[in-house]
C-alpha cells in the first residue's frame, strides 16, 4: 500500500456513493430493538421498487439517540425517522420517490445533535464499520501514512503531547506523558494495548467505537506503536461485546490484507502485529495490571505499582495501555494538528468526551461534547430534562468510582479537575440523571453491591471492607443503623480509600462519601433510634462497689 | 550494588540497592507488622498490614513491596497506621470463623498474634458466619477454610518453591477460595507432592497437620528458609 492507492481507493469509493443514502443503524442499542430486520426490510424494499441503481442502504454504526431506536436517516434529505418497524421499509423507501409515511421523524437541529461535536465519532452513523473502505474514504490510514514517512517517532509523541490529550479510561492521565515514558525505555521488546474491558455498569461508550469506527481505533494503536517502537498489540476487549469482536476481526483482517498491518506497515520498515485478547467479564481485568496478568493467561488480579506497566508491563517488558476512546482521538490530532485539538476543551482538559446519558432524561444516547460544557447544557438541554417535568436531584458520573453532583452544582464545566473537586471523577464517560424519586443511600449501596462482587479479593480492605460498607448500607436503607453504624461507615470508607492496593478498592468508597457529602440529611433520615439508655447511670448495686 | 541511606521512624540506616523497605527496617531491627510476607518466596502486597507512611507523599505503600531510595523518610508506628491495621485485623476476623480457643494453631498463630501485638481487643464489625468447608481428604494434611486469610502464601511456596502449581484461588471477592488443582479435594490431586511447604508457610490453623488437635499445630519456617536459601547460594550442587 503507497499512498496513491490510498487515494484511488477513496475515489472509487466516492464515485460509487448512490444519489440517495439510506442509513439504518447496526449499532448494539437499535440491535437491540430489531434493527437488523429493519435493514432487511429496507433492502427488500429498494429492490421492490427497483431503486438499485439510486438507493444504497447502508448499515451504520450509532446514531447517538439510542432510546429512540431503530434510527433511519434517508439523504437526501436529510430525515432523520425513529422508531422504525420492518413493516414502515416500503413508505421510507417511497419519500424517496416524493411519498409519504407516517413514521415519527427525528429533529436534526435538536440541541441533543446540535450541541455535539465529533472527533471520535465523527464517522459513526455514517459509514459501514465492516469495510476498510468506507474508513478509507473518509481520510482513515492517511494520518498512519504520513506519520510513517514524514514524521520520527519523537516527532509523533511531541504532537500528541501539545496536543494536550489526555487518557479517557478514568484517570486522565497525560497520553503524551505516558507515550514518552515508554518510547524513552531502551528494551528491545514492547507492547501496546488497547483497553477495551469496558466495566462500568451502564456505560457503551468504548463498545459504540469499537462497533461503529473499529479502523480508527486501528489506527490510533498502529501511531501509538510507531511512536513508542513496539511491534506487537493486543486489544482486550470482553467477551459481552461479541459484536463488537467480530467487527474488530473484521477490521484487523482487511487491514491486513492491505498492508496497513503485519511487516512493512505502508511499504515502511515498521512491522506491527495486533491480536485480540478476549476478556471474561470482571471488571477489575480493566485496571491496568490485572488486565496485562490477564493477556499473559494468569488470573486477573492487579499488582502493586511501581512498576508503572510503562517500564515493566506485559511480559516484563514496556507497555503502553491506552483506553479505547484515547487511540480514536490519536488519528485526526496527527491528521489536523495538535493545535487544532488543543484549541477545544478548557485549559487543562483538551478535545471532547463522549457520555453513555442515561436514567431520568428524555433523550437517552451517546453524545460526544467539548469539555468544558457545564452539566447542565448536557442533561438540560441536551438531554432534554426529567420526563414528565420532574426535577433533577443529581448527575452521577464516573460509575462505581465516582460521585454523585447535587443538582445545585450542575453548572460545573465538565472537566477533569472540577469534576474531582466535587468528589467525583470524569470517569470513562458514564452520565446517570436521577430524580427526586431516586435515593441516594441506595444508589450509594447500588455501587458499593457492584464494588463488593467485583472484588478480585487480594487485599483485605476492598475483599472485606467492601462487604461490611454493604451491610452497613443496606442496614441503613433497613431503618436499623444507628448514629454509631453511620460513623462506622464514615472509618471504613477511609480505611478503604487510603489502604486497597488498586483503584477498584480506592475509589469504591467515592459514592458513599459524595452523597455523604451532597445528601448527608438523607442518611441521618434513614437512622433507628439509638437504643434506650438511662439519663443518669443506675447506681452500682450494694455489695459490689 | 549500591548502597542507599535513608531514615526510618527517626534512625537513619543504610540499605542495598533494591532491598525493600521491609527488608531493610527488619535488618535494622525495626519491626513491621506483616501477614502476606514470607521469607524466601515474593511479595505481593495484599494483606495491606504493613503499610508505611513515607514523607511527601500523601499515600501509604506497602513495606514488602517498596524498595529503599536514598534519602527515604519512613514513618511506620503512626497512630493511623496502627489504626488502620487494627481495622484490617479486625475485618479479617470478622470475615470467617477464627475461633482460636478450638484451633489447631492456637498459641502459634500469626494472625492471633498480631492482634495481640496491635492491641486489636474488640472486632467492631458483625462476623458474617459464612458456612465454609474443611476439606480432610488428603492422607496428611486438612485445610480449613474458617481460617484462611487469603493470604495466598501457600499458593506461592506450592508454585515457586515446590513447583507443583497445585494450590491456587479461584473465585473473587469474598467468595475467593484456596483450591486444589482444578477445585478437586485435596487428597484426589494428581500434581501435589505431599511436600507439606504449604503447611508450614500458612499463617493460621487454615492449614495443618493430621493428627494435630488445639494449639499443636506448630508451623516450621525454618525449613522452607532453608531450602529457599540453599537453593539461591546452590549449597546443593556438589
Ligand atoms: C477497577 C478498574 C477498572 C478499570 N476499567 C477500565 C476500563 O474498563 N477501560 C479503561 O480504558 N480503563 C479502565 N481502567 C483504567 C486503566 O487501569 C488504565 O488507567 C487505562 O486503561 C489507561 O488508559 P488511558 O490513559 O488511555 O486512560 C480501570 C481501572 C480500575 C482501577
Ligand atoms: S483493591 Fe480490590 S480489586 Fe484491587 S487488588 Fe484489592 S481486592 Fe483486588
Ligand atoms: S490457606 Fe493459609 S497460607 Fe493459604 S491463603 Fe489461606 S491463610 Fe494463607
Ligand atoms: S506484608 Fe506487605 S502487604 Fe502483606
Amino acid at each position: 500500500m503507497v499512498l496513491a492507492e490510498l487515494i484511488a481507493i477513496k475515489e472509487r469509493e466516492l464515485a460509487a456513493r448512490k444519489p440517495v443514502v439510506i442509513t439504518c443503524c447496526l449499532a448494539a442499542g437499535c440491535l437491540s430493538s430489531a434493527g437488523q430486520a429493519v435493514k432487511e426490510a429496507l433492502d427488500q424494499a429498494v429492490k421492490t421498487a427497483s431503486l438499485d441503481a439510486e438507493v444504497e442502504v447502508r448499515g451504520v454504526g450509532c446514531m447517538r439517540l439510542c432510546c429512540e431506536g431503530p434510527l433511519v436517516f434517508i439523504d437526501p434529505p436529510g430525515t432523520l425517522y425513529q422508531q422504525v418497524k420492518p413493516e414502515d421499509a416500503a413508505s421510507l423507501v417511497g419519500t424517496v420517490r416524493g411519498g409519504t409515511t407516517h413514521v415519527a421523524r427525528g429533529e436534526p437541529n435538536h440541541p441533543f445533535f446540535a450541541r455535539q461535536m465529533s472527533i471520535v465519532l465523527e464517522n459513526s452513523g455514517f459509514m459501514d464499520p465492516e469495510r476498510i473502505e468506507a474508513y478509507i474514504a473518509r481520510d482513515g490510514y492517511l494520518a498512519v501514512r504520513n506519520v510513517l514517512r514524514e514524521m520520527t517517532p519523537a516527532e509523533v509523541v511531541s504532537e500528541i503531547t501539545r496536543s494536550g490529550l489526555r487518557g479517557r479510561g478514568g484517570a486522565g492521565y497525560p497520553t503524551g506523558l505516558k507515550w514518552s515514558t515508554v518510547a524513552k525505555t531502551s528494551s528491545a521488546k514492547k507492547y501496546v494495548i488497547c483497553n477495551a474491558d469496558e466495566g462500568d455498569p451502564g456505560a457503551f461508550m468504548d463498545r459504540s467505537v469499537l462497533e461503529s469506527d473499529p479502523h480508527r481505533v486501528l489506527e490510533g494503536m498502529i501511531i501509538a506503536a510507531y511512536a513508542v517502537g513496539a511491534d506487537q498489540g493486543y486489544i482486550y476487549v470482553r467477551a459481552e461485546y461479541p459484536l463488537a469482536i467480530s467487527r474488530l476481526q473484521t477490521a484487523i483482517r482487511q487491514a491486513k490484507q492491505l498492508g496497513l498491518l503485519g511487516s512493512g506497515v505502508f511499504e515502511s520498515p515498521f512491522n506491527f502485529n495486533l491480536d485480540i485478547r478476549i476478556g471474561a467479564g470482571a471488571f477489575v481485568c480493566g485496571e491496568e495490571t490485572a488486565l496485562m496478568a490477564s493477556v499473559e493467561g494468569r488470573r486477573g488480579q492487579p499488582r502493586p505499582r511501581p512498576p508503572f506497566p510503562a517500564e515493566s508491563g506485559l511480559f516484563g517488558q514496556p507497555t503502553l495501555i491506552n483506553n479505547v476512546e484515547t487511540f480514536a482521538c490519536v488519528p485526526p490530532i496527527l491528521r489536523r494538528g495538535a493545535e487544532w485539538f488543543a484549541a477545544i476543551g478548557t485549559e487543562r482538559s483538551k478535545g471532547t468526551k463522549v457520555f453513555a446519558l442515561a436514567g431520568k432524561v428524555k433523550h437517552t444516547g451517546l453524545i460526544e461534547v467539548p469539555m468544558g460544557m457545564t452539566l447542565r447544557e448536557i442533561v438540560q438541554d441536551m438531554g432534554g430534562g426529567v420526563p414528565d417535568g420532574g426535577q433533577i436531584k443529581a448527575v452521577q458520573t464516573g460509575g462505581p468510582s465516582g460521585g454523585c453532583i447535587p443538582a445545585a452544582h450542575l453548572d460545573t464545566p465538565v472537566d477533569y479537575e472540577s469534576l474531582g473537586r466535587l468528589g467525583s471523577i470524569m470517569g470513562s464517560g458514564g452520565m446517570i440523571v436521577m430524580d427526586q424519586q431516586d435515593n441516594m443511600v441506595d444508589v450509594a449501596r447500588f455501587f458499593m453491591e457492584f464494588c463488593k462482587d467485583e472484588s478480585c479479593g487480594k487485599c483485605v480492605p476492598c475483599r472485606a471492607g467492601t462487604v461490611q460498607m454493604h451491610a452497613l448500607l443496606c442496614r441503613l436503607l433497613a431503618r436499623q443503623a444507628t448514629a454509631r453504624d453511620l460513623a462506622k461507615l464514615e472509618e471504613l470508607c477511609d480505611l478503604v480509600r487510603n489502604t486497597s492496593l488498586c483503584g477498584l478498592g480506592i475509589t469504591a468508597p467515592n459514592p458513599v462519601l459524595s452523597t455523604l457529602r451532597f445528601f448527608r440529611q438523607e442518611y441521618l433520615d434513614l437512622l433507628a433510634p439509638e437504643p434506650w439508655k438511662p439519663a443518669t447511670p443506675p447506681a452500682p448495686l450494694p455489695g459490689l462497689g | 550494588m549500591a548502597a542507599k541511606v535513608f531514615t526510618i521512624d527517626g534512625q537513619e540506616i543504610s540499605a542495598t540497592e533494591g532491598q525493600s523497605v521491609l527488608e531493610a527496617a527488619h535488618e535494622a531491627g525495626i519491626r513491621i507488622p506483616t501477614l502476606c510476607h514470607l521469607e524466601g518466596v515474593m511479595d505481593v502486597g495484599a494483606c495491606r498490614l504493613c503499610l508505611v507512611e513515607i514523607a511527601g507523599s500523601n499515600k501509604l505503600v506497602p513495606a514488602c513491596t517498596t524498595q529503599v531510595a536514598d534519602g527515604m523518610v519512613v514513618a511506620t508506628t503512626s497512630e493511623r497506621l496502627q489504626r488502620y491495621r487494627r481495622l484490617l485485623l479486625e475485618l479479617l476476623f470478622a470475615e470467617r470463623n477464627h475461633v482460636c480457643a478450638v484451633c489447631v494453631s492456637n498459641g502459634h498463630c500469626e494472625l492471633q498474634s498480631l492482634a495481640m501485638h496491635l492491641g486489636m481487643d474488640h472486632v467492631s464489625f458483625p462476623y458474617t458466619f459464612p458456612k465454609l468447608e474443611v476439606d480432610l481428604t488428603h492422607r496428611l494434611f486438612g485445610m480449613d477454610h474458617n481460617r484462611c486469610v487469603l493470604c495466598g502464601r501457600c499458593v506461592r511456596v506450592c508454585w515457586y518453591v515446590e513447583g507443583a502449581a497445585t494450590k491456587n484461588f479461584s473465585g473473587r471477592g469474598a467468595s475467593s477460595r484456596i483450591i486444589s488443582d482444578l477445585n478437586q479435594p485435596w487428597g484426589e490431586s494428581r500434581t501435589c507432592t505431599a511436600c507439606g511447604k504449604c503447611v508450614h508457610a500458612c499463617p493460621t490453623g487454615a492449614l495443618f497437620e493430621k493428627g494435630t488437635t488445639v494449639g499443636e499445630m506448630q508451623k516450621d519456617r525454618g525449613k522452607l528458609e532453608y531450602i529457599v536459601t540453599a537453593r539461591e547460594k546452590k549449597q546443593w550442587i556438589v
